[in-house]
């Protein structure tokens, strides 16, 4: 196959279990994705989602396995790959100018403090944080405490930015606002973004591919959406698109049944599936009533 | 009432004070008195101290507050190795405090980083600690004074070693107990570990290694006192000692509020060292 940018190559990870022997999460997992992809992974609490972040930003180690980016197997964390933490994780003993600057001076050690600062401040800037800088992070509401949190990532301008949940502790209208800066932000830099929400919607507006994940134990890629509404999007015309209801219904029917019953639908006769290339689908595309699996 | 809570407080804490003090005078005048009914030939027979039983009086808050004022008057003479001010004295028994103190400090910080980051460390010297721990530190102060052969840094090496437990098991746990986000920040930030230390461990866990600091602060200027009693020679201890020797009660009670004064500025300047490291999450 064609070398991807991101190749997740076979990875498993398993725990050792209670009562002895071991868990698997999930085993044998494949899928890719291209530079400048913006991929947001669905699956129900347990799936592993957060594990293969984890894997990603090389927290993790895969059991066997690997993840191959750009041609090289990763080995653990790198300033390429930005986390954005699901709490936030900014240090509360620093202020968001300290934070930010942390993080710049850990990319660029040689960099003069004033330099630092400086670059710490545009990064705030894109956020729209300008004015907050000298704030510690308790002064903060959990919106703004996610823009540090953005602001730090984009500050050591990585190849790959892998978000767990970056939205879900805050209210729906700070998200919305979030959740258009960030898109925003992403398209012009053309970052890769590797993202787990549990939020349908949010998938549907920000990603171009949407990875679909069964249940754990034993989690796997069911299938690959790929998000046939235009790249240039905007949040009132999103949901008037005639495939959005198709895509969310689709997503929705996997997230309520196909997630939990998937091995039977395997084992259906004429069903074909391979764990190494998992099915793209294109749901509402090509017009007319759309199947509900449709294998590339 | 307008008035704050805290005047409010101040007032009923001088009521208390007032309250107190009354008592005692009475309590004192009027056992005195009855000291003195004895016969006055039997008591020019045998002098009025055997008379009344060969108990000196208890001393009134009067009689206090005059040494009180004897004292702070004149805290650092010397006249004598028996004889001196009782600023002097203070000032041994807090240096012993600060090195034993300060040499804990040296040695718990960096040995109890060392426990917290390595789970295997931390199990191997828990045992040890556990049993080193609820020994009383005089109980080793004849181990220390045969092999120091010297008392005053027998009393220091007692400081050092009582004031260690709490800081070393504070700071490990401290250090145990940083949340895995930060870690992980520092770790996608590819932060090395001496900078990792300094920069995210020892601000995270700052807080509670200085309430382990102000617990072994405390703890040392309790033990302080008891090691000086035994060992002699200076210190705030030893002069509690030598005028239980004198039969001076006043200077005894003069000696235990100082004891306590300098043990709460001792606290509130750990109390403040913590609230300056303290962060809200």
């Amino acid at each position: 196959m064609a070398a991807s940018y991101i190749s997740i190559e076979g990875i498993a990870r398993r725990f050792p279990a209670p009562e002895g022997g071991k868990t698997t999460i999930f085993e044998d997992l494949w899928f890719a994705m291209e530079r400048g992809e913006f991929v947001c992974v669905i699956g129900h609490s347990g799936c592993g989602k957060t594990t293969v972040l984890n894997i990603l930003a090389g927290l993790d180690e895969p059991s066997e396995g690997a993840v191959i980016i750009d041609g090289k197997a990763i080995e653990g964390p790198s300033l390429d790959r930005a986390v954005i933490f699901q709490s936030h994780g900014l240090l509360p003993w620093r202020t968001v100018l300290g934070n930010v600057a942390y993080a710049v001076s850990s990319k660029w050690r040689d960099w003069p403090k004033a330099k630092v600062e400086d670059h710490a401040r545009k990064a705030i800037a894109t956020v729209g944080l300008s004015g907050a800088e000298m704030k510690k992070p308790a002064q903060l509401s959990g919106g703004m405490k996610q823009r540090v949190g953005i602001a730090r990532a984009l500050s050591i301008e990585p190849k790959i930015m892998l978000m767990d949940e970056p939205f879900s502790a805050l209210d729906a209208l700070t998200r919305g606002t979030l959740q258009d800066e960030v898109r925003g932000i992403c398209r012009t830099t053309g970052q890769t973004v590797f993202m787990i929400t549990h939020d349908v919607d949010e998938a549907i507006y920000l990603a171009d591919k949407i990875v679909l994940m069964t249940n754990g134990p034993d989690a796997r890629v069911a299938e690959i959406v790929v998000n046939p509404l235009p790249a240039d999007r905007s949040r009132n015309e999103v949901h008037k698109h005639p495939a959005y209801y198709p895509v969310r219904n689709h997503i929705i029917d996997f997230l309520v049944a196909r997630s939990k019953s998937f091995a039977t639908e395997l084992a259906q006769p004429g069903k074909v599936w391979n764990r190494r290339a998992p099915p793209l689908v294109t749901p509402g595309a090509a017009g007319g009533p759309a199947p509900l699996v449709r294998a590339v | 009432m307008t008035r704050s809570v805290g005047a409010r407080a101040l007032v009923l804490s001088l009521v208390i004070l007032g309250v107190f003090l009354a008592a005692w005078h009475v309590a004192v005048s009027g056992g005195g008195a009855g000291g003195q009914a004895v016969d006055p030939e039997y008591a020019k027979l045998v002098g009025a101290a055997a008379a009344t039983g060969g108990q000196t009086p208890m001393p009134g808050p009067v009689d206090v507050g005059k040494a009180i004022w004897k004292h702070l008057s004149d805290p650092f003479y010397v006249r004598g190795t028996n004889d001196m001010g009782i600023g002097i004295q203070l000032a041994y028994s807090l240096a012993r405090v600060l090195i034993g103190f300060g040499i804990a400090v040296a040695v718990a910080v960096p040995l109890g980083f060392l426990i917290g980051m390595s789970p295997i460390v931390y199990r191997a010297l828990d045992p040890f600690i556990q049993v080193m721990k609820p020994i009383s530190p005089l109980a080793w102060m004849p181990l220390a004074l045969y092999t120091i052969k010297d008392s005053s840094l027998s009393s220091i090496f007692v400081i050092f070693i009582c004031s260690l437990w709490p800081m070393l098991i504070n700071t490990a746990f401290g250090v145990a107990s940083v949340r895995k986000d930060w870690l992980n920040v520092a770790r996608t930030l590819e932060v090395g570990p001496v900078r990792k230390a300094f920069t995210v461990i020892l601000p995270a866990a700052a807080p509670t290694i200085l309430t382990g600091m102000r617990i072994s602060v405390g703890i040392a200027w309790l033990v302080i006192v008891a090691a000086e009693m035994l060992v002699g020679g200076t210190g705030i201890g030893y002069f509690v000692w030598n005028q239980w020797n004198n039969l001076s009660l006043t200077d005894i009670i003069t000696a235990i509020l100082l004891i306590g004064l300098v043990g709460m500025a001792l606290d509130q300047i750990l109390a403040r060292l913590t609230r300056l490291v303290t962060y809200p999450e």
